[in-house]
């Protein structure tokens, strides 16, 4: 089946005064229609600006320098401007992080909403009326007929970003990019909007690119799961076996920083040493190697594809069976479950 | 919103009642009324008859009554210098400073807006470096050079429109005479209106493009991009919209004081409005036409400031019930 999005060796570029910085480098990933994939990372680690050079919203002077971006096997990262328009909200929506300012203050919520659905459909006044109303019902809130006629500052933060999906969703798009949906929100209402986001999409069948630096969230939202590190790839694989057997150095040191409720209050959380670096100084080799317990020679000369590992894909040498790494490196990292499959004994050496 | 209106036409009228202070304390105690009334020869018993006649012995807030009272009715006296009332001097000479003022708001803003919304969508561009550095004169050039480049060049040099004076005039009644009903009206009015304009033309456009580079920067037109709204929707659907407020609050002002500054360009250009009339009176010292003419510009100011207001809260509805909520 044609995945619903494909992104292949995408490179995004930043010219500035001080030379051309990478944002993304060489990242592919797909999504399966229907399916839910989450990106984590840090703040800037690109998974943001992945999502703007996707629906072609990259800030000037960022712009896609290489790869293909492909929507239902079609390209669409070279499409001239005014027919990515229609591509945008028609075909990808995409909702932003703080919804108390996604919405024009001036403007009933009605109003947005009917001028959205117009641009892309050939409808009557009274029709799109009809339907902004089923979409605000869609979402949950009550009163939608009156409701139509309010103001954004009316609404409290968690309405307002049910109004937001409402918005993304009005032409039904196949794709839904969800940069960060809940992070402005009240630990209360996050669930809510996460569950309605879940729901209203599996409904409709589209797919979601789930942009987060909540682990949480991605574990009980996601399917699959993408982690970026300095604009690369690092990990990607189902939620279950990213969360639970981490395959990547970085992926590991992430879910080890996650605190748990149920954990003693006492225990330091684990941290990984040093941070990621700036894209002005990515190191030579892999981008993690500085801060990588297991890095070896290669790991500072070369740069890793992404292997397969055990469930998911890893971008490390670790997982490089042909050319395994050093019996003591990889003797220690199968110690902590991190390596090739196959007990370091056996490799040919 | 009644309230709203109710709360802020209180405002006005204590401010109106203020500057109605100031101006009857200048009209009483600037100078000698009497003097100002009568010759030299006169003996003081006239003088004192006269001083009683015109009410100057009173208590000083009955006095101060007395003027407000006479001032709601617009009787502002005699104008020492002309010996005729004030009110009728002031109003036939309102047109033409009301007519010079509009049009050169209009002009302002006609020019003004479409630039700094030019300017805003597209900074980089070579139009709008020129825009800018033009807007630049506008603002650093004291108006009285303007207008003489402006005569200099176009009047004398080229000879296309004249240099003074207000044209042939049409009364149509009321004691309005105007002079936008005839080609020599029409074409005086042309080089004042650009003289007096240009400056605030210069700041509606800075206004204008600064609020449109800022509200483009904003998550809600992110938002209406990603949603695939057209380039026309966004730019002036949702962007300009975003950038009135502030554009009407000193559009308002900026009418006031174009009104109030009309004077050098009146000058300069031999305008024969109310501004001259009051760089007359205060070479004569004619005390009744300052005190009217003071007191006339204030109530412009409120009128405007008001219309303001209520301006407001027909653009942005946050403001329509006394602040946003959470």
């Amino acid at each position: 089946m044609t995945p619903t999005l494909s992104v292949r060796n995408l490179r995004v570029e930043i010219p500035t005064r001080r030379g051309v910085l990478r944002a993304i480098d060489d990242l592919s990933f797909d999504i399966a229609p229907g399916e839910v994939l989450g990106m984590v990372g840090e703040s800037g680690a690109g998974k943001s600006i992945t999502g703007s050079a996707i629906i072609g919203l990259l800030e000037p002077p960022g712009r896609v320098a290489g790869g293909e971006i492909r929507l239902a096997g079609e390209r669409i990262d070279h499409l001239p401007p005014e027919r990515m328009r229609h591509v945008r909200g028609k075909r990808i929506g995409m909702i932003f992080q703080d919804p108390l300012t996604s919405l024009n203050p001036l403007y009933r919520i009605g109003e947005q909403l009917t001028e959205t659905i117009l641009t892309h459909e050939q409808l009557s006044g009274r029709a799109a009326r009809d339907k902004a109303q089923r979409l605000l019902e869609e979402v949950g809130i009550p009163a939608a007929a009156e409701r139509l006629s309010a103001y954004p500052h009316q609404f409290s933060g968690g309405m307002r970003q049910r109004v937001v999906i409402a918005l993304a969703l009005a032409a039904d798009p196949q794709l839904v990019i969800a940069d960060e949906p809940t992070t402005a929100l009240d630990v209360s209402v996050q669930a809510q909007i996460i569950a309605l986001l879940k729901r209203i999409c599996a409904d409709r069948g589209a797919s979601v690119m789930l942009i987060t630096h909540d682990m949480g969230v991605i574990a009980e939202t996601a399917d699959r799961v993408c982690v970026l590190y300095a604009g690369r790839l690092a990990e990607i694989g189902p939620v279950r076996d990213v969360v639970k057997h981490p395959q990547h150095p970085y992926t590991r040191g992430l879910m080890a920083a996650i605190p748990s409720l149920a954990g003693d209050p006492d225990e330091k959380l684990a941290q990984i040493p040093g941070s990621m670096p700036r894209l002005g100084a990515i190191p030579p080799g892999c981008a993690f190697n500085p801060r990588c317990d297991f890095a070896f020679d290669r790991c500072r000369a070369e740069r890793p594809d992404a292997y397969p590992a055990g469930a998911t894909q890893a971008a490390c040498f670790l997982h490089d069976a042909k050319n395994p790494p050093p019996p003591e490196i990889a003797g220690r990292a199968s110690e902590v479950g991190l390596g090739v499959t196959r007990a370091p004994a056996e490799v040919p050496q | 919103m009644l309230a709203f209106a109710i709360r802020r036409l209180v405002q006005a009228i204590g401010v109106m009642l203020v500057v109605a202070l100031i101006s009857f304390i200048m009209f009483r105690f600037v100078g000698d009324p009497v003097n100002q009334l009568v010759g030299v020869d006169t003996s003081p018993e006239d003088r004192a008859a006269l001083r009683e006649a015109l009410g100057l012995n009173d208590p000083v807030l009955l006095q101060f009554g007395r003027f407000i009272l006479r001032a709601a009715q617009l009787d502002f006296g005699i104008s020492y210098q002309f010996k005729q009332p004030v009110a009728a001097l002031i109003a036939s000479r309102l047109p033409a400073t009301l007519e010079l003022s509009l049009v050169s708001a209009f002009f302002a803003l006609a020019v003004g807006v479409p630039m700094g919304v030019f300017t805003g969508l597209y900074p980089r561009s070579w139009a709008s470096r020129a825009f800018l550095a033009i807007s630049l004169i506008g603002v650093s050039l004291p108006t009285f050079l303007i207008g003489i480049l402006l005569i200099f060049l176009v009047s004398v040099n080229l000879g296309w429109l004249p240099s003074f004076g207000r044209g042939a005039v049409v009364d149509i009644g009321f004691g309005w005479t105007t002079g936008l009903l005839t080609t020599s009206g029409l074409q005086s009015l042309i080089l004042p209106s650009i003289t007096l304009g240009l400056f605030q033309m210069t700041l509606i456009m800075r206004l204008v493009r600064g609020e449109m580079l800022e509200v483009l920067r904003t998550d809600y037109i992110k938002f209406a991009r990603a949603r695939g709204l057209s380039r026309r929707a966004i730019n002036f659907g949702h962007a300009l919209k975003n950038t009135l407020v502030p554009v009407i609050t000193i559009t308002g002002l900026q009418v006031g004081s174009i009104i109030a500054f009309a004077i050098i360009t009146e000058t300069v250009f031999q305008w024969p409005g109310m501004g001259l009339m009051f760089l007359q009176a205060v070479q004569s010292v004619d005390i009744p036409i300052m005190a009217a003419y003071l007191l006339l510009i204030a109530f412009l100011f409120v009128t405007i400031n008001f219309i303001v207001d209520l301006l407001y809260v027909a653009v942005d509805p946050r403001i329509r019930l006394g602040g946003a909520r959470g």
